[in-house]
């Protein structure tokens, strides 16, 4: 599905991706996980088609990221980019119209599992239920990659767990789901797979569940050790 | 939902134990249809893929089996459920008998204490109620 060939990728002198090499199949959650600054956000926005001055090859269905494959991949960034002046029916009428692969009844599902209500304004909107809005946009596509940034970060526990509750109802089966945190303990069970990232580049890339295995620990305890190591050098 | 897991071991094998209480207890009973992959997945909140894993290895173990149309159903033969609750129980039991000798007590005192516990739950638990029942006889 996702294929990394010796990417690269610099802001001025500052170097944040260092030759990186990664297949993603299909039919997966995978976990991208790294302290702040270790080219989370970079590597998504470069997936999703919205950085290019990269080198190295970065094929999503053999495809580069641009045009073709935005059909295809669905992208909840980390800022809001939402109208003030919009209710939460109006944001899914627009996405509606400009995405075909857009499942209204799926949409509408998911704001009652958010507890959203369809009529309230954007602008009168706390953080978190604009968060959970655009969660709810980003994963009624029935799109075959969804690259999501921070999903969970500005919301209160009992919101995460229900956060997490629609996107394991909601999510299709035979696409790639694509998750950066950094908040691991919460959520490191509902991955396939965990991509430890730091200043960019992968330092592990294991199943959840071998993790657990090698190391008699938790993914979030093992995230601790590699990177409290990390900053310590 | 009491968080069920904990930190250090393979997901997929704590959810094996954890449905095979289900099974053993009854709360899935024998011949009963199983919950879709998905449901079990936001049941217990964890990846769909480590619940198919679980459940391939309940079927290895001859505990749940597929219809090909009709979903997942455990299975019909009460000896085999008995055989879990007993393996489940064996389980408990040699993990109380690995940390009891860890402390150092040999397998004499671990019984007799064992015994002891047991029957002085059972006399505190008989005694409970007699002892009620004295207090009001005290009343009368």
């Amino acid at each position: 599905m996702i294929s990394i060939k010796n990417l690269n990728k610099n802001y001025g002198s500052t170097v944040v991706l260092k030759d990186m090499n990664l297949e993603l199949g299909s039919g997966r959650i995978v976990g991208l996980v790294g302290p702040n600054g270790s080219g989370k956000t970079t590597l998504l926005k470069i997936l999703a088609g919205l950085t290019s001055d990269y080198t190295g090859k970065v094929l999503i269905e053999g495809s580069e990221p641009g045009v073709d494959t935005c059909a295809i991949v669905s992208f909840l960034p980390e800022k809001t980019y939402l109208s003030d002046w919009m209710r939460s029916v109006d944001a899914i009428d627009y996405f509606n119209d400009f995405y075909a692969d857009f499942d209204r009844l799926k949409a509408n599902e998911m704001l009652t599992q958010l507890r959203l209500n369809p009529k309230q304004k954007i602008k009168t909107m706390s953080k978190g239920m604009q968060e959970k809005l655009q969660l709810t946009l980003v994963m009624a596509r029935n799109a075959k990659v969804y690259l999501l940034d921070e999903p969970i970060a500005g919301v209160d526990p009992a919101t995460r767990s229900l956060i997490m509750d629609a996107l394991l109802k909601q999510y299709c089966e035979d696409s790639l789901m694509v998750f950066a945190t950094h908040l691991i303990s919460d959520v490191e069970r509902i991955f396939d797979q965990v991509i430890f990232l730091g200043f960019g580049e992968i330092k592990i890339n294991e199943e959840v569940d071998r993790i657990r295995e090698k190391y008699g620990k938790s993914v979030d305890e093992v995230f601790r050790e590699v990177f409290s190591c990390l900053v310590s050098l | 939902m009491t968080d069920p897991f904990d930190d250090k071991s393979p997901i997929y094998l704590q959810l094996v134990i954890i449905f095979k209480e289900k099974i053993a207890n009854g709360t899935w009973p024998v011949g009963g249809r199983v919950d879709t992959v998905r449901d079990l997945a936001v049941q217990f909140r964890v990846n769909p893929n480590t619940v198919q894993r679980a459940l391939a290895e309940l079927e290895r173990e001859k505990l749940v089996f597929s219809e090909r149309t009709s979903g997942r159903f455990i299975t019909s033969d009460e000896d085999t459920v008995r055989g879990v609750r007993d393996h489940l129980a064996n389980l408990c039991i040699r993990e109380y008998a690995d940390r009891m000798s860890r402390l150092g007590y040999g397998s004499d005192v671990i019984l007799k204490m064992t015994e002891e516990y047991i029957r002085e739950k059972r006399f505190s638990d008989n005694r409970g109620v007699r002892e009620k029942g004295e207090e009001k006889h005290d009343f009368d």
